[in-house]
């Protein structure tokens, strides 16, 4: 009754041997050490600067000397705020799944919450959370991490709702009748179950977190160290060479985090896959290969995890948890009860709040945010068509062409994944040389920050094309014009919706930084919302900041309940292809 | 049936309906009394959509019956107090827990210590013969391996009574008879610690080979049909007279759900008066009806059931839509387990693609009440329209949830075909189509709002 020992490793070590013998076991022990460490002193030293008094004129220094710690702020801040996310993502998204009736207003309120453009906050949450604590770096910061958490969090949380409401219904039946206790549950079926989905999401939500981090950094008065605010100072400075290494960080970084975090969790997370059989061509990781071979990795995971996992399951086994509805006890429906009237009572406080301020605004206050929001609503659908008409046939070029994919499909991902704020504050220094207006510039800025969202879907569409239908236009002799019409842009329609769609609430995002910029002690800006928003903010006038924010906002979210939803649905069902 | 025995479940009086919004109820499982005795292998037969995996689940105690109650050695059942097991069909493995730890997590939900928790799950690995799967994962193995796994699973906590829920279905069909056979030896060789085996499946031949004890359900509420022993000795034989006389026995009892069946010997069916119902639609498409009646055509009009599964290398679940549509449309009628061709279906199966349609046509509008419902109301109606809903509000009040989608899905395939209507996506409206060889319908057609 012997289990097949671990002889399935000794191949693997022997691309090691290469090196001295005693190093193949301990040198990963030895860097996983001094990482610790590293990590140590770290944390000490964040925690001087973030409870230290405030700097209102922080000096950003330009020295090379500079980067890494810069670099390492704002990674901090993008760790924690997505700590923070997932927390709070799975814990949204198990309430809402286990509980119909808070799902009935959770899951409207979360596609709300998506749609509406983080940014139009920035200026609002910075200013109350450093009056919350005054005089300490600690408030910026948290307003910082707060911001790019109501970034990144929504789409993991409904993520985690999905999936777990997709559990199959036999094997949520299986773990009944085994008697599997609640943490045998979510440790076994629904954390498993829901991890590619939030691997994925997780992704694009630190990659829009950049975005966001870019542009706290970069904003007004409260600078706080980091890599958006070095860039920021060598774009002021007019200094190049400190642009140019600035950039060249960010890249670094993202590729770091790329190959040390991303690809071993997907490579990782390949045995979460709901497949039949076995795929071919898994995704491999060099640095989850390096862990699996490190012996203090093992020992870690054979002395503490396993027995800790033990532990769990043994003690709720004996101390059974209730989750669904059915031991529900008064005091806990009374909690409920007490606890959503509160929640109904402090919103209904906030909105007579709301309208007391409104009321106090003037006619031309009014008719200034109806202009605004024409502007900005005319230069994002702009944006959209230019985007389009470049993505479109260059998407479609790429997806047919697997030998152009190759070489273009890297480019254009290293392209994107540098987020659009950090280099405006140098597009801005270009076009103000060109002499251009911010007019005519925060098109380009809005075009920037979105036209990858389309470009990548319209390649991944021109790729689901069916080879027998291009195949069948060919034998038909459908070609030019006629082959856009018939095949392509039928083809594509559905990921190019999709496409717009992320692009739409993208672009009015970045239409709060776009359209009003500080540079070299000066205030750029043009007519939109978004400049309205910033200018607001700048002259601490808050009845017009709250209520551009609040108009911008509304408008985002009906657009994309009018539009763009019902483009998506006639997506869905007329032009979808099916096997 | 000498002596008595003690049941290990018995369900009284259970029964399933669904409250509709406007009070109405939706009956799913109409009241059944069951009892699960030890020592039996118990099949649950049943036309698809009937109810039985549901009935499965309330015996069980997964699932509450809306009224009724189930006891388990005379209390009442709950997952947490009964000694029971499933198979399900689609095996329902943990894709990222390898074979052993499948097999151990039920152990380790009741608090087994590591050591004989491992024990027990490499016995059990061992009798079901995945000796050397251990650290292998669910996807790296064929079907019937997988399906070992969840037998394993089932065993490992000795359950009193294993259920199993179509276990075989999913499998080829060299692959389910090996495992059906090696279950049968597990069991008669008393190798597994189970006092009773309960098998939902739809597989007539199957009931037949496993059984001690067959139960058939009806459909449109379940109901048992029948219930009756099988004392055939193990290992059966397919083709001996009384196996083949049972099949066909079974055969007839579920074609003509409204006959009293002549029981063959120990036999004993159960009789329930028949109901006035909203008349439901076999799920066949308009392609398998017209396949069936050519095929009956070609083999002189007249042909056994069973030889026709056999023909056709269907079961029982995928065929007999297909002959129960073709009934309903009158171009066949069954006799004793034969079916027979119809003048009408024999028109049908040599006639061209056009006429084909109006035969079709002819024969829907005749014996289909849906469509006769829809026919006549297109007619009615000044703009030749219907809303889809129309559809949904008369079967809503008959049907449950995932019935009412299947009906108006077979209503629509055949109603499309015959050109009764025709569907606008975009308003997910009815509208009447203009059928083949009539004259065309007066087209003043007022503009639609």
């Amino acid at each position: 009754m012997k289990r097949p020992q671990q002889i399935v490793f000794r191949p693997l070590v022997r691309i090691w041997s290469v090196l001295p013998r005693v190093s193949v076991a301990g040198l990963p022990d030895l860097i996983m050490f001094s990482g610790g460490l590293a990590l140590f002193y770290g944390v000490i030293q964040v925690g001087r600067n973030w409870l230290g008094p405030f700097h209102p004129q922080l000096e950003i220094s330009r020295s090379p000397g500079a980067l890494p710690v810069y670099a390492g702020y704002s990674l901090l801040r993008i760790a924690l705020a997505y700590v923070l996310s997932m927390l709070f993502a799975v814990t949204y998204g198990y309430v809402a799944a286990y509980r119909s009736r808070a799902e009935r207003f959770m899951i409207p309120l979360l596609d709300v919450l998506q749609s509406i453009p983080v940014l139009s906050f920035l200026p609002g949450v910075m200013l109350a959370m450093a009056a919350l604590f005054p005089g300490r770096q600690l408030g910026v910061e948290m307003g910082a991490v707060l911001l790019i958490f109501t970034g990144q969090v929504w789409n993991m949380a409904f993520s985690f709702y999905a999936s777990l409401k997709s559990i199959p219904r036999e094997m949520r039946e299986a773990a009944t009748i085994y008697r599997f206790n609640w943490w045998q549950r979510f440790l076994q079926i629904e954390l498993p179950f829901a991890t590619i989905g939030l691997v994925w999401n997780s992704m694009m939500s630190v990659a829009g977190a950049w975005f966001f981090l870019m542009a706290c950094e970069q904003f007004g008065d409260f600078r706080l160290p980091g890599l958006g605010s070095y860039l920021q100072a060598a774009a002021d400075g007019g200094d190049t060479g400190s642009i140019l290494l600035g950039i060249l960080t960010m890249v670094a970084v993202i590729v770091l985090i790329d190959q040390f975090v991303w690809r071993p969790v997907i490579a990782w997370a390949e045995k979460f896959k709901m497949e039949q059989v076995e795929s071919t061509s898994a995704p491999t990781s060099w640095v989850l290969d390096f862990l699996k071979r490190s012996r203090g990795v093992a020992v870690f995971r054979k002395r503490a995890i396993r027995p800790l996992r033990g532990l769990m399951i043994h003690y709720f086994a004996r101390h059974e948890v209730r989750t669904e509805s059915a031991g529900e006890n008064q005091a806990v429906l009374w909690l409920w009860r007490v606890v959503g009237t509160s929640a109904l009572g402090a919103i209904g406080y906030a909105v007579v709040r709301v309208v007391m301020i409104l009321t106090g605004l003037h006619g031309s206050d009014f008719r200034q945010i109806g202009i605004g929001l024409f502007a900005t609503w005319l230069r994002v659908n702009v944006t959209l068509v230019l985007g389009a008409l470049w993505t479109i046939p260059a998407g479609v070029a790429i997806g047919f062409n697997p030998r152009l994919a190759r070489i273009a499909q890297p480019l254009a991902q290293i392209a994107a994944s540098v987020p659009a704020t950090a280099v405006f504050p140098v597009v801005l220094l270009v076009l103000i040389r060109l002499g251009g207006g911010l007019g005519f510039g925060s098109i380009v800025l809005l075009l920037l920050g979105t036209q990858w969202y389309i470009l990548f879907n319209v390649i991944a569409g021109a790729m689901a094309i069916p080879t027998d239908l291009k195949e069948v236009a060919g034998v038909f002799g459908i070609r030019g014009w006629e082959r856009w019409r018939k095949l392509i842009l039928p083809g594509i329609f559905p990921f190019l919706v999709t496409g717009m769609i992320t692009a739409s609430g993208g672009a009015w995002n970045v239409s709060i930084v776009a359209e009003y910029a500080h540079l070299k002690g000066q205030v750029y800006s043009t007519v939109g919302i978004g400049a309205m928003i910033s200018a607001a903010t700048d002259a601490k006038n808050f009845n017009l900041l709250l209520a551009s924010t609040i108009a911008l906002a509304a408008v985002v979210v009906t657009t994309n309940r009018l539009l763009w939803r019902r483009l998506y649905r006639l997506a869905e069902t007329r032009f979808k292809l099916e096997g | 049936m000498t002596e008595p025995v003690d049941p290990i479940i018995r369900a009284h009086a259970v029964e399933k309906f669904y409250e509709q919004p406007d009070g109405n109820r939706i009956e799913v499982i109409a009241p059944v009394d069951l009892d699960v005795e030890p020592g039996k292998i118990i099949t649950l037969l049943g036309p698809s959509g009937c109810g039985k995996s549901t009935l499965l689940r309330i015996l069980t105690g997964l699932s509450q019956p809306s009224s009724g109650k189930v006891l388990w050695h005379g209390q009442p059942i709950s997952p947490e107090n009964a000694g029971v097991a499933i198979v399900f069909q689609s095996f329902a493995l943990f894709p990222w827990l390898t074979v052993l730890d499948n097999v151990e997590a039920p152990l380790e939900a009741r608090g087994v210590p590591a050591m004989e928790r491992h024990k027990r799950a490499l016995r059990i690995l061992d009798t079901v013969g995945l000796d050397g799967f251990e650290s292998a994962y669910p996807k790296e193995l064929s079907g019937g391996m997988k399906q070992r796994v969840g037998f394993a699973r089932a065993l490992v906590v000795e359950p009193e009574v294993l259920f199993m829920d179509e276990p075989f279905s999913a499998l080829d069909v060299l692959t389910a008879e090996n495992l059906r056979n090696e279950l049968l030896e597990l069991w008669l060789s008393k190798k597994m610690p189970t006092s009773a085996i309960f098998i939902v499946t739809h597989n007539i031949e199957e009931a037949v080979l496993l059984a001690d004890r067959v139960i058939v359900l009806a459909r449109n509420p379940a109901w048992v049909r029948a219930d009756f022993p099988i004392e055939l000795a193990h290992p059966r034989d397919r083709k001996s007279p009384r196996f083949v006389e049972l099949v066909d026995y079974i055969y007839k009892i579920m074609t003509q759900p409204q006959l009293a069946v002549a029981v063959p010997d120990a036999a004993a069916a159960v009789q329930k008066p028949a109901r006035q119902k909203y008349q439901m639609i076999p799920h066949a498409r308009v392609g398998g009806i017209a396949g069936l009646l050519e095929l009956l055509q070609d083999r002189g009009g007249k042909e056994y059931l069973h030889r026709l599964a056999e023909v056709l290398i269907m079961d029982a679940e995928d065929l007999l839509p297909i002959i129960e549509a073709s009934v309903l449309l009158g171009f066949a009628t069954l006799k004793e387990g034969d079916i027979q061709i119809t003048a009408e279906g024999a028109r049908f199966a040599e006639a061209d693609i056009l006429t084909r349609k109006i035969l079709f046509r002819q024969a829907a509008l005749n014996h289909v009440v849906i469509l006769q419902q829809i026919d006549s109301m297109l007619h009615a109606k000044a703009d030749h329209s219907i809303p889809e809903e129309f559809f949904y509000d008369i079967l809503d009040e008959h049907f449950s949830q995932d019935e009412v989608e299947r009906q108006f899905d077979t209503a629509m395939n055949w109603g499309r075909y015959a050109e009764i209507f025709d569907f606008d996506r975009e308003s997910h409206r009815l509208v009447l189509a203009e059928p083949v060889g009539e004259p065309h319908p007066p087209t003043t057609t007022p503009v639609q709002l």
